[in-house]
């Protein structure tokens, strides 16, 4: 029976790698990833679960020990955070060119420089383009939920893709609160044991990672771009899996009292949370003010982001990371795009918020729905602004 | 107008663009691109092995009497077991047609 | 909900008190959320942790600016940081302190409700150590009432184990001895 327990949502995770019964961690201690890491490294030792633990010695072999033991066929878990994704971003595009299903927890951290180590999205927008799925959570529970979700996902024969969760880093990853912990019979009939459709084995001989002619690059690239697109679907159907067996639904893009409203927010990660309440304020006001909360950033939902904003007539997008001298943040950038074809199209302003941990307020929420509604209503040519900077 | 193409359709890759047939690289027949190729006067040779050991593409084999002879489907001309050779055994013969 | 901020020295434990008050709220079947000001640990700088405790789920993620209830583990803060910054009207500062009401009132200017308890002699007298966060959880319990003193004993003995029994102990003589000045 699943158990409701106060827990660091940290601690938590790994009770879900645990109970997803890997075979393999390999990871290096980077903040404020630590916390997984090290309570599976107390996991393993303590004999509670089965795996092999390698303490490598960075982050690029790290992913490297997590290609070689997941093409060996082995269930295979990493987590880490900004500087050190960055260091194994090398790798990182390679799991999924050779179809790897790693699962991996980002815990969400700004990347230097100045050097931080609070929470944006930085990192995640890093590996924006990597080939990695790639689900946002919004509380504990949620990545508890999501790190089964993963797994059951990548290793799905259709997919067979990596996985990453993103989990902002403190701001979750250092915080208790009550979570719904299942239990291993349960686990067990959401989670069958990994079955590899091709593995490194002696006695039955493949190469990986061969070189990509000219001849062939284009249609391996093809084949990858494919698969990805396809996992859309395993994706959502592993999540009403999910629902069905425990209670709890979880859906590409979530709406927020959308009903009716002419304006809406669009976030992404545990900030989304206050702008539930930010909402909830603003309904009480009389404004007609929704949320959009993106759960699944790669494959970007277009199909359903089209549906929940669908009569907007203006959408304020916070983005938690720069995309230096761009076109905007990240998230507005993909946004846009989503939209461009749309006969009719929302107004939208970008705010870029909340970087390498600077608070945003209920009242930073409500400020964005009223500045994108004052640009629309002056005829502002559509930009993105920073929050909360000090001039 | 001319385009380009792949040599297999994407869907026709193996999961990840594997080789999944063990040794296939066996069958790429690489010595054409040579323009001089070895020979060996076994009058001279040693049978030391350094030609062997030397060749990047693993081009020789030892024969039942000792000597280290090519096999010129792979062999690119590249002369190294040539240059390597300590009893001047092997000199590189331009290829005609 | 109810939002507590405690301050602390880094190492004295107020992120552990701000982690059992959650577990006991939850234990409890309410809601909560407890969290550092999040950072690189540094022994004996000034701290803080926040807790949310509500009957309902907890939607957001916010810092802590205006708390009902402030617990200050050291008393040589009040002299540096304005611990009852953004204090609610009608909220309460729990210190631990050997001074009287007045002394403090006129020393701080806090005008808020005050629990004061001499919890560095409880914690000596119980536990033999001048770690107060566990026994100014007993007098937070007092001067409030956000939860009942037993809520604190299932999170204190999984957390502290055979030292457990010193730290209930050490809150149960605080619930006793702090005096609540409004």
């Amino acid at each position: 029976m699943a158990k409701r327990v106060g827990i660091e949502v940290s601690i938590a995770v790994s009770e879900a790698v645990k109970l997803a019964n890997v075979d393999v961690v390999a990871a290096y201690p980077i903040t404020p990833q630590t916390h997984i890491v090290e309570h599976l490294a107390e996991l393993v030792a303590d004999g509670h679960l089965d795996a092999e633990f390698i303490p490598v010695e960075s982050e690029h072999s790290a992913m490297s020990t997590c290609c070689g033991s997941s093409a060996a066929g082995a269930r295979t878990y990493t987590a880490t955070s900004s500087q050190g994704q960055a260091l194994m971003l090398e790798i990182c595009y390679i799991a999924p060119a050779l179809r790897l299903p790693i699962v991996m927890t980002v815990a969400n951290r700004s990347l230097s420089g100045p050097i931080s180590i609070w929470n944006d999205h930085s990192d995640m927008m890093m590996s924006r383009d990597t080939g990695w799925i790639q689900t946002v959570a919004e509380n504990g529970q949620e990545a508890f939920d999501l790190t089964l979700h993963a797994f059951r996902v990548a290793e799905d024969s259709r997919v067979l893709l990596p996985v990453i969760i993103n989990l902002d880093g403190f701001t979750l990853t250092h915080v208790i609160e009550p979570i719904e912990i299942l239990d291993q019979k349960e686990v067990d009939r959401y989670l069958p044991p990994y079955q590899p459709q091709m593995r490194l084995d002696p006695e039955d001989p493949v190469s990986i990672g061969p070189v990509g002619m000219p001849e062939v690059y284009t249609e391996a690239k093809k084949a990858q771009d494919e698969a990805i697109k396809g996992s859309k679907e395993v994706i959502l159907e592993a999540w009403q899996e999910f629902g069905d067996l425990f209670g709890r639904y979880y859906k590409p893009v979530e709406t927020y009292r959308t009903d009716g409203a002419e304006t809406l927010l669009v976030t992404m990660g545990s900030l989304s949370e206050t702008a539930m309440t930010a909402v909830d304020h603003m309904r009480a006001k009389g404004k007609d003010v929704g949320l959009v909360r993106i759960r699944l950033f790669r494959p970007f939902p277009f199909e359903e982001f089209l549906a929940a904003v669908e009569g907007a007539k203006q959408i304020a997008v916070m983005d938690r990371a720069l995309c230096l001298n761009g076109a905007g943040g990240p998230l507005a950038i993909e946004v846009k795009a989503a939209l461009y074809d749309e006969p009719e199209r929302p107004y939208i302003w970008n705010y870029v918020a909340g970087l390498a941990g600077r608070d945003v307020t209920i009242e930073n929420f409500v400020e964005m729905a009223d500045g994108v509604e004052a640009a629309a209503a002056d005829g502002l040519r559509g930009d993105y602004t920073m929050i909360n900077v000090r001039e | 107008m001319a385009k380009e193409t792949g040599m297999v359709s994407w869907k026709d890759l193996a999961l990840g663009c594997a080789i999944v047939k063990p040794g296939s690289s066996a069958e790429l027949k690489t010595g054409d691109w040579r323009s001089e190729r070895p020979e060996t006067d076994y009058e001279k040779c040693i049978q030391c092995g350094q030609c062997y050991i030397f060749c990047p593409d693993m081009v020789y084999t030892q024969n039942e009497l000792g000597f280290y002879q090519p096999n010129l489907f792979y062999c690119k001309g590249c002369g190294i077991c040539a240059r390597e050779c300590p009893a001047d055994a092997i000199s590189m013969v331009e290829e005609s047609e | 909900m109810i939002e507590i901020r405690f301050h602390g020295r880094g190492g004295q434990g107020a992120v552990t008190s701000a982690e059992l008050t959650a577990l006991a709220a939850i234990e409890q079947g309410k809601y909560a959320q407890a969290f550092p000001s999040f950072g690189p640990e540094r022994r004996g700088a000034p701290v803080m942790a926040y807790v949310r405790v509500s009957d309902e789920p907890i939607r957001t993620r916010e810092k802590i600016y205006e708390p009902d209830i402030v617990v200050v583990l050291d008393p040589t803060l009040l002299g540096i940081v304005n611990v009852a910054a953004g204090l609610k009207e009608d909220g309460v500062v729990v210190l631990n302190t050997t001074k009287s009401a007045e002394e403090i009132r006129e020393r701080s200017g806090i005008t808020a409700k005050l629990a004061l308890v001499d919890a560095s002699r409880i914690a000596m007298e119980t536990m033999g150590i001048p770690i107060t966060n566990t026994t100014l959880l007993g007098a937070m319990l007092k001067a409030t009432d956000l939860l009942p003193l037993s809520a604190l004993e299932g999170p204190l003995q999984e957390r502290f184990g055979r030292i457990a029994v010193k730290n209930i102990q050490a809150s149960q003589r605080a619930y006793q001895e702090t005096v609540v000045k409004e």
